[in-house]
């Protein structure tokens, strides 16, 4: 949405000018900001022109000439403006805008009154018209799958698509510890604010306010309407509910199912889809990837996909689309997120008009397997729950962590006095359980000075045999037996351990091929989530009308940092409670419109777009396999803009990933044809995306000169080696308009305001 | 290794010999397909296709059948947990999907198992709109015992190893895992009569076979799904015909 138009420079009212006098013509460059909104660059021509001889009315006339014949040179001047727009035009996109005003159309109102105002002002769609409105969701984790859900009792018509082979199989599926709520069963003083404000200040006072509070707000409905679809919470022996704590927090507010939490709401939300489907309700599209997005009168109108079994391209259609295809960890290559976790869809709607926001926020989670070696594909979370009973610590001597990594020493002959528990010595308020930025650093720290306890250095211990020891004695206590029977005790709190985390344990103990019973984890932190994602408002609605995102895939909540246990919350919260309610206001509009044709110019050109994109790619025939760039793309993500990151590394990895694209453009091979189940060409289609989002990622972490949550810039670190904020320059979201050449991408900035918080420097000491 | 190959679902099928060297012993089963299959592309053929996304053995794409056996010779875990180490140098491996009638081949290892999900919409729900004024959570306590039975049965991660691996092609433990589930909580109690009968027709429509009680289902089950849900299903079935 760029545009150019010419006018007079008029300097001072229009009235006091007479026909015979001459002004300078300008051209005005409009500059899209978002929301319909525009900037507007002016620059002079130096070209004059007489009022009597200026045509108002020259953009409706076929030549498009601003200046009437009447002027002796009218030809050469035209054709200089001409010119001069045409050049302009080349330009523009190097045109910076900055501080353009985003509208995140928070409500007005106190903190705690936002949302409940919002929901009685915001327009509503009757049954009877909902039937004539269809919504496309893409993604089916939890906060795709509760959408759909709950757009299609409403009464919507929804189309759901997914790249697995079943909706039940999004990643939302592998969360482990589980569902934060501010419900206070435990008495322990917990309430909506502290979880708002644990929220805010655990990301670093770098999300919304409004937003954060309604998160909050929603959280204890979520519990309830879980439990009513019956899934299988922990509970107590009294049948009440239970919960455990996480990072960041002094209160035990998670809900949880063993260390299968996610797998347990995301088969809610699939059970609440089927009833859908069933009902006919939702009609769902498996085996089905978004290539494109379709706009049409600058609104979001459907989507094109590629079938991944046929190969085949598609159009489809609708009044509003609603991304909800989760976060972009595969960037790092290694990470927790699935094998086939992308970025493709947020990636394309980011390059039809919709801003990223704070790409660079990405959570390195600090309990994960270590990598084993280069053939690795994935790694593997063990759940942040495991810190409420596991103590991390790494030898206290040099020579220890030698000999452990030689496998000369084994960790239980350590001595008590010969450990370093960091976490306990550097924070003794939070201790274990400080939150995971945090809990990451201080083990790259131990690990970079040499303390790492595995093959390769990179590892620290996990350890749970003083818990096993404590619940051992609670148990003999209990039943009575000897509280001296060391075996015996170890045996009961082994068990109580097993019922807690048992399928952790047993998943540990197949990669690894280790006892954690017996011996302590060895865990390194992994890519894990991505706080950044598209720009949305406070309807959630990104910069492109009628296209919204939700969960992982939007930016709002988390700020620079997510807290465990909060990403279950804020998928279910935007799929079952905000979304259903604020799409309505933008739907009211589209009671009349009838079916979208999805033959419409706008989708053919769409599908042909698509077409040639994967033509290209297919026609390279190049040497190397697609997985070959995904793992160097990796490699540089990691080394350069991983755990700690500088302003050199930075911009040295942008100039590599421009590099490593003009290699995967000439060397790619993808082997068979498009017309089939082809795997590799699927993965190239994303690998192509994460190589244009590396490139923005490292930007918008170069960009900002401070260090704040997960985003820590070595350049702005206290004397202990604690992050610096700096809230003076950049208490802002970055949106990132997109540009062809990402390096020119534009930057708008939306303020922060923190009314009801103080910014204070966070600590958990 | 012998793996099956299969272009597509017309087509016909056939085992086709590969060989394999440094293989890790840490690596998992997956990541020595995708060294294999990296060989392959490089040598200008088309890699084997199959099912596979979160790699920790929880979303239960991986559909393989290994030696003879779903998942493989492990126990407790699904294909991308299998390691190497449990395989000796030398040995010979067959690959082949998940065969069943009701699971139709796509490519390769890849298999169809929608079946499975439409088994689900014919009643694997308990009716509840979204509103956010549901009853709370605490005013439905749930006996602990049975939150717990609930719970291990919901753990099934639908990946169709006992299909494939009962003779009879039956999903009698996938379809008892969702039944008791909602039978074991007071919430499921008021539609269980309607979901155990429309759920095992639906089985039926879809091909599957009957139980004839050989358990192999439950050995072979990557997240041990116990046979006492096959006759908790019996139980709930026998009581909805009486019933209706």
């Amino acid at each position: 949405m760029k545009k150019i138009t010419y006018s007079l420079n008029y300097r001072k009212p229009k009235n006091q000018y007479s026909d015979h006098d001459e002004l300078v013509v300008c051209l005005r460059y409009y500059h899209s900001i978002g929301n319909g909104k525009y900037k507007v660059t002016k620059k002079s021509t130096g070209i004059k022109c007489k009022l009597e001889d200026w045509d108002t009315d020259w953009h409706k006339s076929n030549n498009r000439h601003p200046i009437k014949s009447s002027d002796p040179n009218y030809l050469e001047k035209n054709t200089l403006l001409k010119n001069l727009s045409v050049e302009l035009h080349s330009h523009a996109k190097n045109i910076k805008v900055s501080n353009g005003v985003l509208n995140s159309k928070i409500p007005e109102g106190s903190l705690d009154m936002k949302w409940t105002n919002h929901k009685n002002k915001v327009r509503l769609v009757s049954p009877a018209n909902k039937r004539n409105i269809d919504i496309i969701v893409v993604g089916t984790g939890l906060a795709g799958g509760s959408a759909s859900a709950t757009l299609a009792e409403q009464g919507y018509n929804v189309k759901a698509f997914c790249f697995q082979d079943s909706s039940r199989r999004a990643h939302s599926i592998a969360a482990q510890g589980g569902i934060n709520a501010a419900k206070n069963y435990q008495g322990d003083g917990d309430s909506v604010h502290r979880l708002f404000y644990d929220t805010i200040k655990g990301g670093d006072y770098r999300s919304r306010e409004a937003n954060v509070y309604r998160l909050a707000e929603v959280s204890t409905s979520i519990i309830d309407q879980c439990v009513a679809q019956g899934v299988p919470f922990a509970r107590e022996y009294g049948g009440l509910l239970d919960n455990r704590s996480f990072g960041g927090v002094l209160v035990s507010r998670t809900f949880y199912a063993k260390g299968q939490t996610g797998q347990q709401l995301l088969l809610g939300a699939y059970s609440a889809m089927n009833r859908q489907i069933a009902r006919g309700k939702i009609k769902m599209y498996s085996r089905h990837e978004m290539m494109d997005i379709v706009i049409i009168d600058g609104k979001a109108k459907g989507i094109i996909t590629r079938n991944l079994v046929t190969g085949e391209i598609e159009s489809h259609s609708a009044h509003a689309v609603v991304l909800a295809s989760g976060g972009y960890g595969n960037l790092f290559y290694l990470s927790t997120n699935a094998m086939g976790s992308n970025v493709s869809a947020s990636w394309k709607v980011h390059k039809k008009g919709a801003f990223f926001a704070n790409p660079s926020f990405t959570q390195i989670h600090p309990t994960c397997i270590p990598v084993s070696g280069d053939y690795q594909s994935k790694l593997t979370l063990m759940s942040e729950s495991l810190r409420n009973d596991g103590r991390i610590w790494v030898p206290k001597k040099l020579e220890d962590a030698k000999k452990i990594r030689n496998n000369i020493l084994k960790p239980t002959e350590i001595p008590e006095d010969d450990r370093d528990y960091y976490l306990e010595r550097r924070y003794p308020a939070f201790g274990n359980l400080v939150p995971r930025d945090v809990a990451s650093r201080a083990a790259k720290e131990r690990c970079d000075s040499g303390y790492g306890v595995n093959k390769t250095g990179e590892a620290v211990f996990l350890d749970f045999s003083s818990s096993i020891i404590r619940y051992g004695k609670e148990k003999a206590l209990v039943k009575g037996l000897d509280m001296n029977d060391i075996n015996l005790i170890k045996s009961l709190g082994e068990d109580v351990i097993k019922a807690k985390y048992g399928n952790l344990f047993q998943m540990y103990e197949k990669i690894v091929d280790q006892d954690p019973y017996k011996t302590p984890m060895m865990i390194y932190p992994a890519v894990h989530y991505t706080m950044g994602g598209l720009w949305v408002d406070y309807n959630l609605m990104t910069t492109i009308p009628g296209c919204y995102a939700i969960g992982e895939a939007n930016f709002s909540d988390h700020g620079a940092n997510r807290l465990g246990a909060s990403a279950l919350m804020q998928g279910l919260a935007d799929g079952y409670f905000v979304l259903p309610n604020t799409i309505n206001d933008f739907l009211a509009d589209d009671i009349k419109t009838g079916p979208i044709n999805n033959e419409l110019p706008e989708f053919i050109q769409a599908k042909k777009s698509v077409e040639d994109s994967i033509e290209k790619l297919m026609n390279i025939n190049g040497s190397k396999t697609v997985d070959y760039f995904h793992k160097k793309l990796g490699k540089i993500i990691w080394n350069n803009c991983g755990m700690s990151r500088n302003s050199v590394d930075l911009k040295s990895a942008i100039k590599e990933i421009q590099k490593l694209k003009k290699q995967f453009y000439s060397d790619l091979l993808i082997p068979g044809d498009q017309f089939s189940f082809n795997e590799p060409l699927a993965k190239a289609l994303r690998v192509a995306d994460f190589i244009e989002l590396g490139e923005l990622f490292a930007l918008d972490a170069l960009k900002r000169n401070e260090s704040c949550g997960g985003h820590f810039r070595e350049e702005y670190q206290t004397k202990e080696g604690e992050a610096m904020r700096n809230d003076k320059e950049f208490t802002f979201v970055s949106a990132w308009e997109y540009d062809k050449i990402i390096e020119n991408s534009i930057l708008h900035k939306e303020k922060l305001l923190f009314n009801n918080v103080e910014l204070k420097n966070r600590s958990y000491k | 290794m012998k793996i099956w190959r299969q272009k597509n679902s017309k087509e016909k099928g056939k085992i086709v010999n590969y060989e394999i060297d440094e293989i890790s012993e840490d690596m998992s089963f997956l990541e020595m397909m995708d060294v294999l299959n990296e060989k392959i592309v490089l040598d200008g053929g088309d890699p084997v296709a199959f099912d596979h996304d979160c790699r920790e053995g929880i979303c239960g794409s991986c559909s393989m059948f290994i030696n003879g056996e779903p998942h493989g010779p492990d126990r407790g875990v699904t294909t991308c947990q299998l390691h190497m180490r449990k395989f000796k140098d030398g040995d010979t491996i067959y690959i082949e999907p998940f065969r069943s009638r009701a699971f139709p081949i796509i490519k390769d290892l890849v298999v169809d198992r929608t079946a499975f999900d439409r088994i689900q919409q014919a009643g694997g729900y308990i009716s509840i709109n979204t509103s956010g004024n549901t009853l709370d959570a605490n005013t439905i306590p749930v006996e602990k015992e049975n939150a717990d039975k609930a719970f291990d049965a919901a753990t099934c991660i639908g990946c169709g190893a006992c299909v494939a691996t009962c003779k009879n092609s039956s999903a009698m433990l996938f379809v008892s895992a969702k039944v008791s589930q909602f039978a074991l909580l007071p919430q499921g109690k008021v539609e269980a009569t309607d979901r155990v009968l429309n759920m095992v027709k639906q089985m039926d429509l879809e091909g599957f076979g009957n139980c004839t009680n050989t358990g192999a289902c439950h050995v072979e089950c990557p997240k041990g799904i116990s046979l006492d849900y096959i006759a908790k299903l019996n139980t709930e079935y026998a009581k909805a015909s009486l019933k209706k």
